[in-house]
């Protein structure tokens, strides 16, 4: 008897909350009382932001311009003609009205141009690119990266240094920006510290700690489409050279979508009123793509450059709230009023 | 299997032998007699685990690459290893690998169960005879030619051949419940011989062998030959039997002990060969799955291809194809066309394969077995009496539970109690109620007592009781407990004479000279008594049917018509009638029975008078409302018993199952008439039940007879169609259906039938008894009430009471629909929003497989970052609570048929999955597009623009879930807002510690940097707000438009 009774205490699941599927519950119910005004106030507060957003949009500047040279009208056409590339200068003068209130960001564009691709992305030895000398020489076919090919050795099986599409094809034009004063050139001073992420330009990429610079590229080769080598990307400032190079660093971070922009310089104090010329050295080859180069100018705000677009889908999402609260109002009203409601 | 590997082994080996030699204690036969021929036999070891220590590992694995969806998944990483695609072969190995291990290490936990069990009966003590002594040793010791002592009550070891009982005529008695579900006691006996035996010692002295056939599987078929070696003397030869043959699994009963040889052992006894593994059983829940996966693959394939189809496209110009910033190697240039197509298709498979949910299987299979554990534990299916819950052996059908539209139940011990009670007699047309006699006693003493004896003498015989009431069947029981309550007592059985206490405390003594058994083909049993007076009587108790054609006088009138009437009521009946039988005639009978124990038929003509006892099958508490609930659920409920019509109409009626105002149409004792009589009426029915508006008032009632003759394909009926399709028709118009005199076999013809019409309806079987076993096996859903231990494995699921099908119906198996069904829906939509930004990506990098998420990401996002929340979910969610479900059973009519499952809904899942998916891509590329998104004016590369898709995908898929929850415990709390966390924590690690090894440094500080922008949370909020802004109002209005019970399963379904 008593074994029977011990039996049973054993077999007896356990009387628990979690076992009898009853553990105390919040039970949320979407009840009119509730999401009525939890739309109305949703669609207030998007709205509000929404405000807030498009104003501020509304009042940052850009200036956007296209120097690839397509048309015969264009100051850099002379330069676009594939065959003469070397060293082409143009420029291209334009006109403000007002300040251009600082900093204001100088960009440079892209179109139609796929950084995005994946093998090109892929294409680049991140040893390499953190200074490791091991990666430099070339070593059986390890090393450079075989992600890197087909820039990966020169003709003579010399490693090339950086290697890979991606850092082949940095972009290469440069720009100086010029104030007419009087019929007087007087250069803008363009600012090229920190327009690349701060952990790109202090940890990701380091150059060898080889003094000078230039000795630890001793057997390589630059990249085949550079007119000069890693080593001599800013002789000026040793750090704003090699693979710590600012632009280089901008450039390696690959854009997501085909037409893109990238930070060039910033020019902190802004842009006075008056006439501007644009000093390009035409370097960059996209027309074989159909690609189209640009320069833009912008300022930024707290919620980042000139971009309608958010704040004018926050306002249609609030308004869009505020449309379905009344709606269902309107239902919850009729089904409450009709007769043969339960 | 077995039988076709024996087959083979047949073929293959040489010394094959048709027949085996057993040497009874080892012992060499005597120099003279045949060859030896010395055969290998397995010990007593039973089998059933899969795996061994060794083999668990390559069988197990082999056994899971056989799933399709995992062999899938093992060749795209295959594909991944051998060619450069765009993600790493990690991606899809580490989720795989994962799945795999979780479901080895669930298989392997139930095969640990499985090695425990046989572990418990290979060890279980076995008494063996040695050099004269009862050694106890294991049963997995015993071998072939071991001489076995069996005590009572012990179940037997092995197949053994009987060699002498405690009982001098060298009979035992056995039951073989466990095996054939007969539940009456079987009499094995002896060789005569070897019965003489009753001490080790002498059993030890035995020189015999035994030559029988080689094991097979039929449980009554056993040819053999014993031959005993004496002194000097040719050996004597006799024959040996099914009835000589003890099987494994039978028990021995009223016997105190025998002694036996072991012939069989281990997996070729008769049990063993005859233990079918289970087949799968199919949710149709899991078809669904497998549908909806086919679509996927086939979305998947179609992707890929047109992907590909459109970067040739694409690629036209060769400016596009290869601009100079982005060459070839010569390697890629020097590709053949073909290759070159392949590769690429392949690499786009690839990238999408993501889109198959990797685990989904395993979330599926977790939940089940995990969730199952709700069925044991619940403490309203737990009886008091008896001592134990429910209990779950297969958790594949969980969700089946809330599908059931027919259900088939037992009636004697399922929806009755099984326990009889004594209620009333009728002697001769007068009726005696045990209460009514104690009161009016005094007046009608002399002529009662009379006939009382007679009731009780016959009770006592029949009842064939040992000391304690332990008899065959609970008729029985009743009887000799009816027979105390009038003040005959049953003493116990010596010497073969039944002693009895009447009511004067004399003790009256009876001989038992002859027992007929029962059996199902006469459907009675005999006694012949010596009464002390030397008066020989036949008693013969049985079914009215059998009973009355053989009575030749008394008031067979009255006693019919009371038996009819009370078997109206819904009373079980017995009759009884006896015989005074003259010397002679029992001489007579004794030489028949002796001879040839047949021709019984004879001796039982000429009855004198009829008994008829009355007893009441009590209904299981409940089961009137659990059956009106089960009605209610839009389930069909059908009566499948062996009792007679008017006795299971009774039940019927009593457990509401026919209600009074139902039409009935009764197709009974269709062997009197001719085919073409049931073809009419069938038609006729089928006629009216199409007119009729309501069709649900009809009931039917049917018999086994009919039910074969319907069901027989015959030749005739090919002009007049199908009596099949017509049964068919009507039975799926009658609410009730009562199919009664129903053989065993019939029972599971029935629910194949009816599992096999045209819509293909779950069914359910509930049955206690081993006879229900086959129909339980065929059911989608077996259930098993409480007798039947044994037999309880055969089903899906043990209840102890009747009443609790109602709970693991409506409650249980509701849920664990919803459940299932919402897992399956939610694992499809979140791999759609998972992969087709990814699709959209290709359009916007030039159909370069560019991977929109980090590698790490990829690989998470199943197995961590949204697996616990819908795992969980898919145990804890309530989206009613079990005491509305329990209360409004019409809730369960929402989800049959699948309906949550159907192609419209799986639709909706899915358009909103691209739905959400077109939000989050184009919302980012917006948003991206030429701005700036920092104040500090730094652009953001592909990478942010990815995070950016994934945050906002992870946090819509995750809130997607909290907005389906009904049930917000303290779990999902947790789980749901810690694994957002958890998203958030692992991406700041991830892009904040330079993990060398591993990554290759894209990530490091991307996430970081997105979230120190501004407008990245302000468009992260946004994004997140419209993908789920369109569930939201859609949830809100479903709620406005339908009533309040329904309304989740209303939204649910569109």
């Amino acid at each position: 008897m008593q074994k029977k009774e011990n039996q049973e205490v054993e077999n007896r699941p356990d009387n628990t909350a979690f076992t009898q599927q009853r553990l105390p519950a919040w039970q949320p119910i979407l009840s009119a009382g509730i999401v009525i005004p939890l739309f109305v106030l949703v669609g207030l507060a998007f709205i509000g932001i929404g405000v807030a957003l498009f104003v501020t949009s509304r009042n940052l500047h850009v200036l956007e311009m296209d120097y690839t040279g397509v048309e015969k009208t264009s100051p850099c056409f002379s330069c676009s003609d594939p065959i003469k590339q070397k060293n082409c200068k143009c420029s291209l003068s334009f006109e403000l009205d007002k300040l251009f209130e600082g900093p204001v960001f100088f960009y440079y564009g892209l179109t139609n141009y796929f950084q995005n691709q994946r093998a090109y992305g892929v294409s680049k030895d991140y040893n390499q690119l953190s200074g490791d000398l091991d990666y430099f020489t070339f070593f059986f076919s390890i090393v450079p990266d075989s992600t890197c090919k087909p820039y990966r050795y020169d003709v003579n099986n010399k490693p090339i240094v950086p290697c890979g599409s991606l850092a082949n094809s940095m972009f290469n034009d440069t720009f100086n920006l010029y104030q007419m004063k009087n019929g007087v050139k007087e250069e803008v001073p363009l600012d090229g510290k920190g327009i690349s992420w701060w952990t790109d330009y202090n940890i990701k990429y380091r150059n060898p700690s080889v003094n000078p610079l230039r000795n630890a590229f001793n057997g390589t080769v630059k990249p085949l489409y550079w007119s000069k080598p890693a080593y001599e990307l800013d002789p000026t400032d040793t750090a704003n050279n090699g693979f710590i190079n600012q632009d280089f660093l901008v450039w390696m971070r690959r854009s997501a979508l085909p037409n893109f922009r990238k930070l060039y310089r910033r020019i902190t104090d802004g842009l006075p009123a008056g006439n501007y010329s644009l000093e390009i050295s035409y370097n960059y080859p996209v027309i074989a793509f159909d690609g189209k180069k640009k320069v833009a100018f912008s300022n930024v705000s707290w919620m980042g450059g000139k971009n309608e677009f958010l704040g004018i889908a926050y306002l249609v999402i609030g308004s869009l709230c505020l449309v379905m609260s009344v709606v269902m109002l309107i239902i919850y009203h009729w089904r409450n009023s009709s007769p043969d409601a339960n | 299997l077995y039988r076709r590997t024996q087959k083979m082994f047949c073929v293959g080996e040489e010394s094959w032998v048709d027949s085996r030699t057993v040497y009874i204690g080892h012992k060499e036969p005597p120099p003279g007699a045949e060859a030896y021929i010395p055969q290998r036999y397995p010990d007593n070891r039973i089998v059933s685990s899969k795996y061994t220590f060794w083999n668990f590992i390559p069988k197990n694995l082999f056994e899971q690459f056989r799933r399709i969806a995992n062999f899938y998944f093992l060749v795209i990483f295959l594909v991944q290893l051998i060619i450069d695609t765009p993600t790493s072969p990690v991606t899809s190995g580490l989720p795989l690998f994962f799945v795999i291990t979780v479901t080895a290490i669930k298989q392997g936990y139930e095969d640990w169960l499985r090695h425990k069990a046989d572990c418990s009966i290979n060890e279980c003590p076995v008494d063996v005879v040695q050099q004269g002594k009862v050694v106890r040793t294991q049963s997995h010791k015993l071998r072939v030619g071991d001489v076995v002592m069996v005590r009572e009550d012990e179940t037997f070891p092995c197949d053994l051949i009987l060699l002498s009982s405690s009982r001098h005529d060298g009979t035992c008695y056995v039951t073989t419940t466990s095996l054939d579900g007969e539940s009456s006691h079987k009499t094995y006996y002896a060789v005569p011989d070897t019965m003489a035996f009753t001490t080790e010692q002498e059993v030890d002295s035995l020189h015999a062998t035994i030559e029988c056939e080689q094991p097979q599987p039929d449980l009554y078929k056993f040819v053999g030959r014993i031959n005993i070696y004496k002194d000097k003397e040719e050996p004597v030869a006799r024959p040996l039997g099914a009835e000589n043959l003890l099987l494994r699994g039978a028990t021995l009963k009223n016997t105190q002990h025998i002694y036996a040889v072991a012939i069989y052992t281990g997996m070729e006894t008769k049990m063993a060969l005859n233990y079918q593994s289970k087949s799968q059983k199919r949710s149709a829940v899991e078809k669904s799955m497998n549908a909806f996966l086919i679509v996927y693959l086939c979305i998947l394939i179609s992707k890929a291809v047109i992907n590909t189809v459109l970067k040739y496209a694409w690629q036209w110009s060769p400016d596009r194809d290869e601009p100079w910033y982005n060459h070839r190697t010569e390697h890629e240039r020097q590709r053949h066309v073909v290759c070159l197509f392949i590769h690429r298709f392949l690499a786009f498979m690839v990238l999408f394969n993501y889109i198959i949910p990797v685990s989904m299987y395993v979330t599926v299979e977790m939940q089940k077995f995990l969730g199952s554990y709700f069925i044991t534990w619940d403490e309203d299916m737990f009886d008091e009496e008896l001592g134990e819950g429910a209990q779950v052996n297969t958790s594949d059908l969980n969700e089946e539970l809330g599908q059931v539209e027919y259900v088939f139940t037992d009636k004697t011990g399922t929806l009755t109690e099984n326990n009889m009670e004594f209620i009333e007699c009728c002697v001769d047309g007068n009726v005696y109620i045990p209460h009514a006699i104690c009161v009016r006693m005094l007046s009608r003493t002399t002529f009662f007592l009379d006939e009382c004896s007679f009731i009780k003498d016959f009770t006592s015989v029949c009842g064939r009781p040992t000391s304690f009431y332990i008899s065959s069947s609970p008729d029985e029981v009743a009887l000799v407990e009816g027979m105390k309550k009038l003040g005959y007592t049953y003493l116990r059985l010596r010497d073969n004479h039944m002693e009895i206490l009447n009511k004067d405390d004399e003790i009256e003594r009876f001989e038992l000279l002859h027992v007929l058994n029962f059996d199902s083909v006469r459907r009675r049993m005999s006694v012949i008594v010596r009464s002390s007076s030397g008066e020989c009587l036949l008693f013969c108790k049985g079914a009215d049917s059998s009973i009355f054609p053989r009575v030749v006088s008394g008031k067979v009138e009255q006693v019919k018509a009371r038996v009819e009437q009370n078997a109206v009521e819904g009373l079980r009946t017995l009759c009884v009638a006896y015989k005074s039988l003259t010397e002679a005639d029992y001489q007579e009978a004794c030489f028949h029975l002796t001879e040839a124990k047949l021709a019984l038929q004879d001796r039982e003509q000429r009855l004198a008078q009829a008994y008829d006892i009355i007893e009441r099958d009590w209904l299981q508490e409940k089961a009137a409302d659990t059956i009106e609930s089960l009605h209610k659920a839009g389930m069909k409920v059908w009566v499948l018993t062996g009792d007679k019509m008017e006795t299971a109409a009774a039940t019927c009626y009593a457990s509401k199952l026919f209600r009074r105002t139902l039409y009935l149409w009764v197709c009974y004792s269709a062997n009197t008439r001719p085919h073409n009589h049931i073809y009419t009426l069938l038609h006729l029915v089928l006629h009216r039940c199409s007119l009729s508006v309501d069709c649900l008032d009809f009931g039917l009632i049917i018999d086994g007879a009919t039910l074969s003759a319907v069901l027989k394909p015959n030749p005739e009926s090919a002009g007049h169609g199908n009596y099949r399709e017509i049964f068919l028709e009507i039975c799926r118009n009658c609410s009730a259906v009562l199919c009664c005199r129903m053989a065993p076999l019939q029972k599971a013809q029935i629910v194949k039938l009816i599992k096999a019409s045209k819509e293909h309806p779950i069914t359910l079987a509930i049955g206690d008894g081993a006879n229900d076993v086959s129909m339980i096996q065929e059911a989608h859903v077996g259930v098993m009430g409480k007798e039947g231990r044994q037999a309880a494995r055969n089903s899906d699921y043990a209840i102890p009471k009747f009443k609790h099908l109602k709970k693991i119906l409506l409650v249980h198996g509701h849920y664990y629909y919803i459940r299932i069904a919402e897992l399956v829906q939610y694992f499809f939509y979140k791999n759609v929003c998972f992969i087709f930004p990814q699709f959209l990506y290709q359009f916007f990098c030039g159909f370069s497989q560019q991977p929109l998420y980090d590698t790490a990401y990829l690989t998470l996002y199943n197995i961590s970052f949204t697996s616990l929340p819908i795992l969980l979910y898919s145990l804890v969610e309530q989206h009613v609570s079990v005491e509305t479900l329990k209360r409004e059973p019409s809730l369960y009519r929402d989800i049959a048929k699948n309906s949550l499952l159907r192609w419209p809904v799986f639709l909706y899942w899915t358009c909103l999955g691209v739905f959400d998916a077109v939000i989050f891509f184009f919302g980012a590329y917006f948003l991206f597009d030429n701005t700036t998104f920092t104040s500090n004016g730094q652009m953001f590369g592909n990478w942010t623009f990815g995070t950016l898709v994934f945050t906002v995908l992870v946090f819509t898929v995750t809130l997607k879930l909290a907005l389906d929850t009904h049930h917000w415990t303290w779990i999902n709390h947790f789980v749901i807002w810690g694994s957002l966390l958890f998203y958030v924590i692992f991406s700041l690690l991830w892009g904040g510690i330079i993990w060398y090894n591993f990554c290759l440094l894209q990530m490091y500080y991307v996430f970081m940097q997105m979230l120190s922008s501004g407008p990245a949370w302000l468009s992260i909020i946004l994004l997140i707000t419209v993908s789920l802004l369109p569930d939201v109002i859609k949830k809100v209005l479903c709620r406005a438009i339908s009533p309040l019970l329904t309304v989740p399963m209303a939204c649910r379904t569109i």
